[in-house]
């Protein structure tokens, strides 16, 4: 699966980096040696996956698309991942009223249909004129508001459970200011299921900006390719029997999104060893574990202690009650 | 007697990521009806491995060979546990053996009530609902918990944990079985606590006859109740031998080795003597580093309920260079007391100075300059250093916080220097937590407390998550250290006898307050008030002929407290 998800994603990535060499048009070139393409032409030589109604060729959109898509994943997590990673961390390092005044924001914010929000966000942005960096920040924005909520959520519970670590505390005793412990202590243990949400908030950010292209609220072909607004465009060519305008770009979509969902889902996997697949061992094999005083240097037995050490800890926890 | 368990060369081997590791190697034990059976040994040596394969309760990723021959009750059958699985395995738990886990907070599942969880258990060996009820509440009678018709509808919080640690144990009589499994089944309670339960388990032994399987660490519960103690030592038994020949004349160094650490209340009191023979009569005039007086701390509660007091009213002080003991069961205040004098929980009412701060409305800012006068060692290992940072890392930030070093390596030699006075060697520095274990880290824990060269440390049950042999070394270090530094401490624990080891001074602290303060010998030699007797009295020692006097004196106090 892990395999899977990352060949799709990676052809998915190279195809973006790749795009103007791939392609054998440009996203919005209509002629080529000053005859135009012709609109809805079936696959030919010329044009392998045939042209759109508006006289555009198919594979070139849908290559330069997974450009469009790629950029708007990057603008979406960096906005989201800043804003939501330091608002959680410091919200569910210093509690109070400013945590739970964000718990109830983020969760409004959940309540709120995300599809709504990126309608809004691309008027309000792009003032109703279409461009490039206007659709794709619209996009990336209303994406950025929604998955803010997620990024907070998921690192201020994994603070919370740092916070109460003796690391933590005796960072305290020793006087650390707060915000060395924040950064030093707290936040390098609390990254580990980010990766995870990254993937899962990648396809969605796709799902998003195709879905504001198929509503009308895309990016306009003559500014990027993108894979919603094709499929919008080539609506009224399904019942007429024109295959090829609506299968590519909707294609390329399953795909990418497939891919990065497959590679989170198979992190997940991997970051948690009771689903590592693992053999049995044979019949009483394998050595015996050294963990005797005197060999109190070998890491075996540091680790048979660790387990001693974790099952006595909660039996002594309520001390501090 | 009859044989109830017979383990012929039992082999148990765990799949790992790093391949497989053989736990118990080439195991032979038996107990007869009526026997209690120790297994002794540090941690990872494979003695709860053992004890879960007589039930049959290994993990997937385990393989067991050999033989582990079950009797049932009346002698007529024997089954090989080993060799059984599904139905079969789940007829013989419970009916031939049964077991009692360490944590009875989490063996019994809050959801339902005790009576519910009882029953599940009769009702699996195809008791009738009615009779399997009445057989509830008169087993939940049998182990001494009062008005057991009324009780046997409460869910598990509405018990404390001794009483729940009876109910577990209820749940593995209740069948009858002809061996009972008891794994750790008292280090999560406090030690009047224990003596209770360790008279409950005798009392199943003499009442039931059934054979008990005991699996511990404590050589003191050793002492109480076993006949017959096997050591384990890397997944191999040792030693087996009657309990009193192996506390009196054991066979192998290991034995002895294991049973000198063991620290007995007494122990102490001739270093204790030796410092309070070097310090002037300026000494005790002197001011002290923490005064507290009237000192209370409170827990806010929920709304619309009142906060805990979880320190009322103590009043307390620690002089230069000298180690006050602070013992208490779970729950008496005394890692709050702690706490508090580190600034890591507020004080809510009367006065704490530390180091000629008031603490009672501190603010961070002020306090900040303290902290480095105050070194403070957690109770536990596993959590007290960041995963992702290096020991050296992790010692040398007091020095980058202080604002006394740029960069963790311009403390490097000063690291050094510090891993090398706490015994560990240099290269230890590169590695990472994980790859130490428990009592090195708890040494180099020691060092981050001492890097700055402290007036005040204050240990929070620095030894209770180690092992006693390396409880032994940390304790020997801790005083070595205490000698060479000079530092004044507040030592925290429930164990009198480490306390003994190292304290000038004892403060006793029940439910928050302070019950008694004085020297060890005269809290110890000569306790005055009955709590701290009685605290002394449940206290095993490891010697199984002192322990049974022990046990008469312990019950004619309770009784006199009747």
């Amino acid at each position: 699966m892990l395999i899977a998800g990352l060949v799709i994603t990676g052809v998915f990535l190279l195809t973006a980096l790749l795009a103007p060499l791939l392609a054998p048009y440009g996203f919005d070139q209509l002629r080529a040696d000053g005859e135009a393409f012709g609109a809805q032409r079936p696959p030919s030589a010329e044009h392998l996956l045939g042209t759109t109604v508006g006289g555009y060729d198919v594979l070139s959109r849908v290559l330069w698309g997974a450009q469009t898509a790629v950029l708007v994943i990057i603008v979406a997590i960096a906005l989201s991942i800043v804003v939501g990673v330091l608002l959680g961390l410091v919200s569910g390092y210093l509690g109070g009223w400013l945590d739970r005044v964000l718990v109830v924001v983020c969760d409004a914010i959940y309540a709120f249909p995300s599809l709504l929000l990126a309608i809004l966000m691309s008027i309000v942005i792009s003032g109703g004129q279409s461009s490039l960096w206007g659709g794709l920040l619209a996009a990336a924005i209303s994406i950025t508001v929604v998955f803010i909520p997620q990024y907070f959520r998921v690192v201020r519970s994994e603070v919370v459970r740092v916070k109460a670590e003796a690391f933590v505390e005796s960072a305290k005793v020793l006087g650390a200011p707060a915000g060395r412990i924040m950064l030093r202590s707290v936040l390098p243990n609390a990254t580990r299921t980010l990766p995870l949400i990254v993937t899962l908030n990648a396809s969605e950010a796709i799902l998003t900006l195709a879905g504001l292209g198929f509503l009308g609220f895309g990016i306009e072909p003559t500014a990027a390719a993108e894979w919603g607004y094709d499929l919008n465009k080539a609506l009224s060519d399904v019942t007429s029997g024109i295959w090829w305008t609506s299968m590519f770009p909707g294609l390329a979509i399953v795909l990418a999104v497939l891919g990065i969902t497959l590679v989170g889902e198979s992190l997940n996997d991997l970051a948690d060893p009771r689903l590592r697949g693992r053999r049995r061992a044979g019949v009483s094999s394998g050595a015996v574990a050294e963990t005797s005083v005197a060999a109190e240097a070998t890491p075996a037995s540091a680790v048979a202690e660790n387990a001693a050490g974790s099952t006595a800890a909660p039996a002594r926890e309520d001390d501090l009650r | 007697m009859t044989t109830v368990l017979r383990i012929d060369s039992l082999g148990v081997s765990f799949a790992t990521d790093a391949g497989a590791v053989k736990a118990v190697d080439d195991v032979s034990l038996e107990v007869a009806r009526g026997e209690v059976l120790a297994i002794v040994g540090e941690s990872g040596s494979g003695k709860t491995v053992t004890a879960k394969s007589i039930l049959g309760l290994l993990p997937e990723t385990a393989t067991a060979n050999g033989v582990v021959m079950l009797s049932s009750r009346d002698g007529q059958s024997e089954h090989d546990v080993v060799a059984m699985s599904g139905p079969a395995l789940r007829e013989v738990r419970g009916r031939d053996a049964a077991m009692v886990f360490q944590e009875p907070s989490t063996a019994l599942n809050p959801v339902f009530t005790v009576g519910w969880q009882l029953i599940e258990g009769l009702r699996a060996h195809g008791v009738p609902r009615k009779r399997a009820r009445e057989r509830a509440i008169e087993i939940l009678g049998t182990v001494g918990i009062p008005d057991p018709e009324e009780r046997i509808d409460h869910y598990p919080h509405q018990f404390s944990g001794g009483q729940k640690q009876r109910i577990v144990i209820a749940m593995a009589l209740v069948l009858e079985p002809g061996l009972i499994v008891a794994d750790e089944p008292t280090t999560a309670l406090d030690v009047t606590v224990q003596a209770e339960i360790l008279d409950l388990l005798r009392r199943c032994r003499d009442e039931f006859g059934a054979g008990i399987v005991l699996i511990t660490h404590n050589m003191g519960v050793v002492a109480d109740l076993a006949d017959r103690v096997a050591v384990m030592y890397q997944g191999r038994v040792i030693e087996q031998a009657d309990v009193r020949t192996l506390f009196s004349a054991p066979q192998t160094e290991y034995t002895r080795a294991l049973l000198d650490a063991v620290p007995y209340v007494g122990h102490g009191r001739s270093a204790a003597a030796a410092r309070a023979a070097a310090r002037t009569g300026e000494w005790s005039t002197s001011a002290a580093l923490v005064e507290a007086s009237g000192l209370e701390v409170t827990y806010p509660g929920r709304l619309g309920r009142h906060g805990f007091h979880a320190v009322r009213g103590v009043d307390l002080s620690i002089r230069a260079g000298e180690v006050l003991g602070l013992v208490g069961e779970s729950g008496s205040g005394k890692s709050t007391i702690g706490r508090a004098i580190a600034g890591l929980t507020r004080v809510t009412g009367g006065s704490l100075r530390v180091l000629d701060h008031e603490l009672n409305g501190v603010r961070e800012r002020e306090f900040r300059a303290v902290r480095s006068r105050i070194g403070f060692v957690f109770q536990d290992p596993a959590s007290s250093f960041d995963p992702r940072r290096t020991i050296a890392d992790a010692v040398a930030e007091p020095f980058l916080i202080h604002g006394r070093a740029e960069h963790p390596g311009d403390a490097r030699a000063q690291v050094d220097e510090l891993l090398e006075a706490v015994q560990l060697p240099r290269a230890y520095g590169d590695r990472f937590p994980f790859e130490l274990s428990g009592g090195q880290r708890q040494r180099a824990s020691l060092a981050r407390a001492l890097a700055l060269r402290p007036e005040l440390l204050i240990a929070d049950e620095p030894t209770s998550a180690l092992d006693v042999s390396v409880q032994a070394r940390v304790l020997e270090l801790f005083a070595e250290l205490q000698r060479e530094f000079g530092f004044a401490c507040l030592f925290i624990s429930h164990d009198l006898a480490v306390v003994d080891l190292v304290a000038d001074r004892i403060a006793v602290l029940h439910r928050g307050e302070l019950v008694e303060v004085g020297t060890s010998a005269e809290v110890l030699g000569d306790p005055r008030e009955p709590y701290t007797q009685r605290l002394l009295a449940s206290l095993p020692v490891p010697d199984p002929v002192a322990q049974a006097e022990r046990r008469e004196t312990l019950r004619a106090l309770r009784d006199a407290e009747r």
